[in-house]
C-alpha cells in the first residue's frame, strides 16, 4: 500500500466523491497495475471526460488531462498517435462514453488505436444529480425518470466489440482483484481495449432504486456478477438477472499507430513525389 | 528551391502547414475545405507527420489539442458546420492554454446554406462562438501567397501566445488558383514554444510569469501536470479561489490585448490623403483594391484599408482615420458583421455605408465603386 502512495497527489486530498462511491475503487486498481507493469510515470497519461469518474485524473500523479463531456477518447486518439512512447489510459462515465461520447466510442474502438479505455458504469448521471443515462435500467427511477426509465440500456460489450475493438472485458468494483486483472490485461493488449466497471453511486442511483446504502449496492454486485468461466456452466435460468464478468472477447487486429508508423516508412522511401513536385517546386520535402 | 508554382489557396494552406512545421492534422471532410485535409494526407506522412480523419469536428478539435499537448504543431480545417461544431473544444484549448491553428473555410450560411460559393459569414463566430467569453487571433488573406504566408504566421502566434488561433479563409480564396513562388521550407521562421526550465517538481504549469505566457511541456517529457478546462491556479488544478479565478480569466483574455500591437495586421492602399476608405477583407478587398483604383482614376480621393489581422480588430487605425475621412465603406459578404466593429472604433465620428451581398456570389468592384460615388 504504501509503495502506491507515490502515484497519488495526495495533496489534493480529499476526493470530491461521495461516501461509498466507486469511482475512487478503479482510481486504486489503476495505480496497482501501473506498478505491477513498471510502467514509467512520466509515460501515464490519464485521460477523462466530465463528471464524477472524469476527477480521477486530478488525483493522479501521471500526465493528467480533464477533457471536454464526452471527448476523452478523441484527444486521447491525438496524444497516442502524436507520442505513440505514451501509455494512455482513458476513463469515463456512462453518460460520458455512452450518451455524448458515443460515437468516439464506437470509433475509437473500430480505428483500433492502443488505448486503454475504463468505462465507469453507475447507470446514471451522477455529477449532474441523477438523471437516467444510455446505461440506466429500464424500469430504474431517476431524476429525469420519476415514473420509470422507458429507454433500454446498451449492451456495452457487445457495442464495443462489434465496433472492431481488440480487448473486451467487463468487472465490478466489488470483485477489485479480477478487475486489476481485467485492467492489467487491457493494458498489455496491442489495440483498443476497453474494460466496463460496475460501480455505485448510492447517491444518484441507489437511494432511488431500493438500494440505499454503498454496501446494499456492493452486495448486489456480489450476488449479480458470475465470471464467464462460472457463467459457462450455468443454464439459461440461473443466468437470469445475472451479469458477466471477465475477459469477454480479445482478438489480434491491425493496431492504428503501428499501421500509420508502417505507412509512414514506405511513402518516405518513395523517390518522386509526382504531380506535387512539379506543380509546387517541393522537392525539398524530403530534406527532413 | 524557389520554384514558381500555380496552386490554390487550400493547397497554401497544406503548404504553410508544413513549412511552418505542423506535422498533426485531423479533419473531417467538409466543401470548401476538403483539398486542405487531402494534401495533408498525401505530405505528412512523408515528413514525419501524421494526419488522421476523425468521426466528425467536435473529434478532430479534441484530436489537436491533445497531439498538441504531445508537442506536436497541429491544425484542423473545415468550414462553416464543422466549426459551429468545433466551438466548445476551441474554448478548451484557450483556456488550457493549448497552442493549435484550425482552418475556416467560409462558406454560404445559414446552416448548411451554401457549400461551394463564399460568404464571410463567421466572422463574428470566430470572435464569439465558444461560450464563456474568450479572446481571438483570427487571420485573413487575401491572396494564394498571402495564405500561405499567414498560414505559418498562425501556427507561429498560437506558439507564441499559446492559443488556438484562426485563419479565416473564403470559398474564393481557398479554390483560387495562382502563380506562386514558395520559400524553401527550411528558411521559414518558426516560433518555439517557451519551454520550461525548472526541475519538474517546482514545474508551474500555469504560472503567472511576467510575460502572462507559462512556459509549456509536453506530456511524456518529466513534468506530469494536470490539465482541466476546470478554472485552474498556477498548479493546473481547479480552484474556486475568486481570486485565482479573477487572476486566471483575466490573464488568459488579457495576453491578446497586452500584445494587440504586436498582433494587429493590417494593409492600406493609397490611404495618406484618402477622404473615402473601404475596408474590406479577404476575398471582397480584391474587389474593392479595383474598385478604389477606379475611383481614383475618377478623381475620388479613396483609399483601402485590409486587416489582415480580423481578431484582434484594428481598433486604434480606424479611431485614427476616422477624423480625416469623410466615410467609410464597409464590404462584406454578410449582413454586416465587421461595419459593427467598424462604427465602434469610429465613434460613428463619421458617415459609414455597408455594401453587403449574401447570394453566394462575390462584391463585384461596380458595387463597391458605385457606394464610392454615392458618399463622394
Ligand atoms: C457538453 C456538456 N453537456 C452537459 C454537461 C453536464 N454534465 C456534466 S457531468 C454530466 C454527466 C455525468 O454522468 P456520467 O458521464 O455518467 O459520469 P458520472 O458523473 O456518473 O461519473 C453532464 C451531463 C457538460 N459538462 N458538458
Ligand atoms: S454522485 Fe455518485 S458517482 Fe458521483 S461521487 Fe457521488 S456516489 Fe460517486
Amino acid at each position: 500500500m504504501g509503495r502506491l502512495l507515490k502515484y497519488l497527489r495526495l495533496d489534493k486530498f480529499p476526493t470530491v466523491w461521495c461516501a461509498g462511491c466507486g469511482v475512487g475503487i478503479v482510481m486504486g486498481c489503476i495505480i496497482r497495475v501501473v506498478d505491477k507493469l513498471k510502467v514509467n510515470p512520466d509515460k501515464v497519461v490519464i485521460v477523462s471526460g466530465i463528471g464524477c469518474s472524469g476527477r480521477m485524473p486530478g488525483y493522479l500523479d501521471f500526465n493528467t488531462l480533464h477533457t471536454t463531456h464526452g471527448r476523452a477518447l478523441v484527444f486521447a486518439t491525438g496524444l497516442k498517435l502524436a507520442k505513440p512512447s505514451l501509455e494512455i489510459i482513458v476513463v469515463m462515465g456512462d453518460g460520458d462514453a455512452l450518451a455524448i461520447g458515443g460515437n468516439h466510442l464506437i470509433h475509437a474502438a473500430r480505428r483500433n488505436v492502443n488505448l486503454t479505455s475504463i468505462i465507469i458504469n453507475n447507470w446514471i448521471y451522477g455529477m449532474t444529480g441523477g438523471q437516467y443515462s444510455p446505461a440506466t435500467p429500464r424500469g430504474a427511477f431517476a431524476t429525469t425518470a420519476p415514473y420509470g426509465n422507458l429507454e433500454p440500456p446498451f449492451e456495452v460489450p457487445e457495442l464495443v466489440r462489434g465496433s472492431g475493438a481488440s480487448y473486451v472485458a467487463r468487472g465490478t468494483v466489488y470483485h477489485t482483484r479480477q478487475l486489476d486483472r481485467l485492467i492489467e490485461r487491457g493494458m498489455r493488449k496491442e489495440g483498443f481495449g476497453l474494460v466496463e466497471v460496475l460501480s455505485p453511486c448510492p447517491v444518484g442511483f441507489g437511494r432511488r432504486n431500493q438500494m440505499k446504502s454503498a454496501i446494499a449496492m456492493m452486495r448486489w454486485q456480489k450476488d449479480r456478477a458470475v465470471s464467464l468461466k462460472r457463467a459457462s456452466k450455468m443454464n439459461e435460468e440461473e443466468l437470469k438477472d445475472k451479469i458477466i464478468t471477465g475477459v469477454l472477447f480479445e482478438r489480434e487486429a491491425p493496431e492504428y499507430t503501428q499501421e500509420y508508423e508502417r505507412l509512414m516508412s514506405r511513402v518516405k522511401t518513395r523517390k518522386e513525389i509526382g504531380k506535387r513536385e512539379i506543380q509546387t517546386g517541393l522537392g525539398e520535402i524530403h530534406e527532413e | 528551391m524557389e520554384k514558381p508554382a500555380l496552386i490554390s489557396g487550400n493547397e497554401a494552406v497544406a503548404y504553410g502547414a508544413l513549412a511552418a512545421g505542423v506535422r498533426f492534422f485531423a479533419g473531417y471532410p467538409i466543401t470548401p475545405s476538403s483539398e486542405i485535409a487531402e494534401t495533408l494526407s498525401e505530405l505528412l506522412p512523408r515528413m514525419g507527420g501524421k494526419f488522421v480523419q476523425m468521426e466528425d469536428e467536435l473529434a478532430s478539435m479534441g484530436a489537436i489539442v491533445g497531439a498538441s499537448l504531445a508537442g506536436v504543431n497541429s491544425m484542423t480545417a473545415t468550414s462553416g458546420p464543422g466549426f459551429s461544431l468545433m466551438q466548445e473544444n476551441i474554448g478548451f484549448a484557450f483556456m488550457t492554454e493549448v497552442p493549435c491553428v484550425i482552418v475556416n473555410v467560409q462558406r454560404g450560411g445559414p446552416s448548411t446554406g451554401l457549400p461551394t460559393k463564399p460568404s464571410q459569414g463567421d466572422v463574428m463566430q470566430t470572435r464569439w462562438g465558444t461560450h464563456g467569453g474568450c479572446n481571438t487571433i483570427a487571420l485573413c488573406p487575401w491572396s494564394v501567397r498571402e495564405t500561405f504566408d499567414l498560414t505559418i504566421d498562425c501556427v507561429n502566434l498560437a506558439n507564441r501566445y499559446r492559443l488556438p488561433v484562426v485563419l479565416l479563409l473564403d470559398e474564393v480564396i481557398a479554390h483560387m488558383r495562382e502563380k506562386v513562388v514558395l520559400p524553401s521550407f527550411g528558411g521559414v521562421k518558426k516560433v518555439q514554444r517557451k519551454k520550461p526550465t525548472c526541475l519538474p517538481q517546482e514545474y508551474l504549469p500555469y504560472e503567472i510569469t511576467e510575460d502572462d505566457i507559462p512556459p509549456m511541456a509536453d506530456f511524456g517529457e518529466g513534468y506530469r501536470y494536470h490539465v482541466t478546462g476546470l478554472t485552474h491556479d498556477p498548479t493546473g488544478f481547479p480552484t474556486s479561489n475568486a481570486k485565482e479565478i479573477d487572476q486566471l480569466v483575466r490573464r488568459l483574455y488579457g495576453k491578446i490585448e497586452r500584445y494587440r500591437d504586436e498582433i494587429t495586421r493590417i494593409e492600406e492602399e493609397y490611404l495618406a490623403d484618402a477622404q473615402i476608405l473601404v475596408f474590406a477583407y479577404g476575398s471582397v478587398s480584391r474587389s474593392a483594391i479595383s474598385a478604389v483604383k477606379e475611383a481614383r482614376a475618377r478623381g475620388i480621393k479613396a483609399g483601402l484599408l485590409r486587416p489582415v489581422s480580423i481578431w484582434p480588430f484594428p481598433d486604434k487605425h480606424i479611431s485614427r482615420l476616422a477624423d480625416q475621412l469623410k466615410a467609410i465603406i464597409v464590404a462584406e459578404m454578410n449582413l454586416g458583421q465587421m461595419i459593427g466593429e467598424v462604427r465602434r472604433a469610429s465613434c460613428e465620428r463619421v458617415k459609414i455605408l455597408g455594401v453587403t451581398r449574401v447570394d453566394g456570389e462575390l462584391i463585384t468592384p461596380d458595387e463597391i465603386l458605385t457606394a464610392i460615388q454615392e458618399v463622394s
